[in-house]
């Protein structure tokens, strides 16, 4: 039997590895998704005191330390029992705003894009951010100009861009001015009519992608988002929200405490992630996903009027539940529309410069949870303290975590329709890595945009020996 | 009765500093900087830190600036080849020692381990990290102390005794396994001498002691709050 090892998975935030293993006759027998990073995160921080948790928690990533941040203060604001000023909430939701503009721009137009502008099948060495440079500089530009947008009201608000500290328990470190307001609002419109345009170029090209709208991952899961009291798209609060298959639902408004009693956690050989699973149809039946595919699939609508006719066509194309992972894209793309418009009515609110922005408290409870929508899907952060405010436990679930079966089956589907083991080439393995880089998965602690991380595939005969050997750098 | 004058060389400058000074006190009364960790303006001197070494002509041996008294006729180097080595050896021993994850840490942007560091140019460290195993002490209902980023410069003891006469704090220990502790090993929030007066946390050179609830590079120390202290007391510094 034949096996073939991708590592690492290149354009993915994090290091996985991919084997593929063969039949006698080249047909794929079987495929393994791993996660080959062990962080420790929830073992590390045991004994801190739960205020550092926003802090050390950032670190778990450099694309969106907001996101571990904002969940993080939500589990401390728990463990404080504090409400936290209504002006530091709608802070909080701009600052959130602004990391999903730059992490899925970042995950579009850098790290997927050079799939679609240079075709899957494209030379390797220049299927990169530099190779959609050469071949579209205006998409470029404008995958640059929009990731410098998010950025700049993360600066703005929070002084750094990343790894910033602003975001704290009980509220936020310092109220904005109302100069990064107008600057930020004056720069708005160039921003809109990017994503805009991007939407546009994308759906001009989804006709030649049909192939992989079919395959790509499209075996149907249950999906998991929040979504506010009337069924809207919601990123920073809400209640959570499985949607079937077929599109039931089958539980609402979840709140943050109780997302044990519904998701449970197994641990995988092969992986060093957990793996979620929707509790009351036990483990593996209850796959389900998260992240911007999982979200308009949750949702009943977007609630902003650009997005939300951008929704209706999304729906109105691929059905009422979309399952193609490929769709991921169209999705993140649409919640790029939903963001703006998001950070445009947050501005327009006077209240957003209120300088009463941080609530002060200690332990007035022993445990505490925060649960947000990342860029990549539903996060939480559980903790427990002692009376004096040291973390005694917890428990993380990050978006990647929830997905990881449904990549798992993705990859194993994408394998099974393109790869012919016969003949191995370049084109039909990057098709396995795109679809892991559909889900945009965060693996990591560290940044890798740049698209350059070296592929070499192995094809290996079962007593180990080389039959082929493919390498990018 | 007005102090002797005595004459002294710092890096070759002629300078006239009165009797019983030290060589720190010497320099700084004469706008000379030498780097010093344990040092602390108005506090008893103790040379526990070692950053303040200086070479004194005629002696092979370096002594630490804070505490050694000046003599007439001496001849002060405050910076030199030799001296850079031990400096940055020492700055290595004291980050390697326990753990400085300035990254995550409180004072992070406000620490002066972490600002000598970099003034050293010391980006890594060559030496193995230590790595100890330490606890921290949340039982103060305002303050938290954190063995994990304590460099042992008795700060806080020297502030306690002497300026805020609680005497909370002392030593316990020796060598690699000495640590700060308060009132006979008990709990911080058990120490009944403890005034909350907070002296100890803004004279903390690092986030060992910090105020409770602030976030990672929240904690801003106010050293001008405890030296200020001194002059209206009319302590002799
Ligand atoms: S300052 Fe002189 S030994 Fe620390």
């Amino acid at each position: 039997m034949k096996r073939i090892t991708i590592e690492p998975v290149s354009r993915i935030e994090g290091h996985a590895k991919i084997d593929i293993q063969f039949d006698d006759q080249g047909h794929v027998a079987g495929t393994q998704f791993h996660v080959t990073q062990v962080r420790g995160f929830e073992k590390f921080t045991e004994g801190r005191p739960f205020y550092e948790m926003p802090g050390i928690t950032a670190r778990i990533c450099g694309i969106c330390p907001i996101s571990h941040l904002l969940a993080s203060s939500k589990a401390c604001d728990a463990i404080m029992a504090v409400r936290i000023p209504p002006a530091a909430r709608k802070l909080r939701q701009l600052i959130h705003f602004a990391q999903i503009v730059q992490s899925h721009a970042l995950s579009f137009f850098y790290l997927s894009a050079p799939d679609f502008l240079l075709g899957m099948d494209s030379d390797a060495a220049s299927r990169n951010i530099l190779g959609v440079i050469a071949a579209n500089p205006e998409l470029a530009r404008d995958g640059i100009e929009l990731r410098k947008f998010g950025l700049l009201i993360v600066e703005g608000l929070a002084q750094e861009r990343v790894h910033p500290s602003w975001v704290v328990p009980g509220g936020v470190a310092a109220p904005l001015s109302s100069t990064i307001r107008d600057r930020i609002l004056s720069e708005l419109p160039a921003a809109h009519a990017i994503a805009e345009r991007t939407l546009r170029f994308f759906k001009g090209t989804l006709d030649e992608y049909k192939e992989e709208i079919e395959f790509f991952g499209s075996a149907p899961t249950m999906y998991a988002g929040l979504v506010d009291r009337k069924g809207n798209l919601e990123l920073y609060d809400g209640g959570l929200r499985f949607r079937s298959t077929a599109g039931d639902i089958i539980e609402d408004q979840i709140a943050a405490e109780d997302y044990a009693q519904w998701i449970g956690e197994a641990s995988l050989r092969e992986s060093y992630l957990k793996a979620p699973f929707f509790k009351p149809q036990g483990f593996p039946a209850g796959v389900y996903r998260v992240g911007p595919l999982a979200r308009l699939n949750a949702a009943d609508s977007c609630g902003t009027p650009h997005a939300e006719a951008e929704f209706k066509e999304f729906h109105q194309r691929f059905g009422t539940m979309v399952h193609s992972a490929f769709l991921y894209h169209y999705a993140r793309l649409i919640e790029i529309v939903y963001a703006l418009e998001k950070i445009e009515m947050l501005l327009s609110d006077p209240q957003i410069l209120d300088t009463h922005v941080r609530a002060g408290a200690g332990v007035n409870a022993l445990e505490g949870v925060g649960m947000i929508e990342a860029p990549r899907g539903t996060l939480i952060h559980h903790y427990k303290v002692n009376e004096e405010g040291a973390i005694t436990w917890a428990n993380l679930i990050v978006a990647t975590g929830h997905n990881n079966l449904a990549i798992g089956r993705s990859v194993q589907q994408v394998a099974e329709h393109f790869i012919d083991g016969a003949k191995l080439n370049e084109g039909m393995l990057n098709r396995v890595s795109a679809v892991v880089r559909a889900y945009d998965p965060c693996l990591s602690c560290s940044t890798h945009a740049s698209g350059l991380l070296a592929l070499r595939v192995r094809l290996l005969d079962s007593n180990g020996a080389l039959l082929d050997e493919l390498a990018s750098n | 009765m007005p102090q002797k004058k005595l004459s002294i060389r710092i890096d070759g400058e002629l300078i006239s500093a009165l009797e019983g000074q030290t060589i720190l006190q010497a320099a700084r009364a004469n706008k000379k900087y030498i780097p010093t960790l344990c040092a602390l303006e108005g506090l008893t001197p103790v040379g526990a830190c070692r950053i303040c070494l200086v070479e004194v002509s005629g002696s092979e041996r370096l002594f630490p600036a804070c505490t050694t008294p000046i003599q007439e006729g001496m001849s002060v180097i405050t910076n030199s080849p030799r001296l850079t080595r031990y400096r940055r050896i020492t700055l290595e021993l004291l980050l390697i020692e326990r753990n400085h994850v300035c990254a995550v840490c409180v004072s992070n942007g406000h620490c002066e381990l972490q600002a000598m560091a970099t003034a050293f140019g010391i980006s890594t460290v060559e030496l193995a990290y230590n790595f100890p195993k330490l606890s921290l002490d949340m039982s103060h209902p305002r303050f938290v102390l954190d063995h994990n980023r304590c460099i042992l410069c008795t700060r806080c003891v020297r502030v306690c005794a002497e300026l805020e006469g609680a005497q909370v704090w002392e030593l316990i220990s020796r060598g690699i396994h000495a640590r700060i502790v308060s009132e006979l090993n008990e709990k911080w929030g058990n120490a009944a001498s403890c005034t909350s007066c907070g002296k100890c946390v803004q004279a903390c050179p690092t986030g060992a002691l910090a105020e409770k609830g602030r976030a990672v590079e929240e904690m801003t120390k106010n050293l001008e709050a405890v030296t200020s202290l001194v002059h209206r007391r009319g302590v002799q510094a």
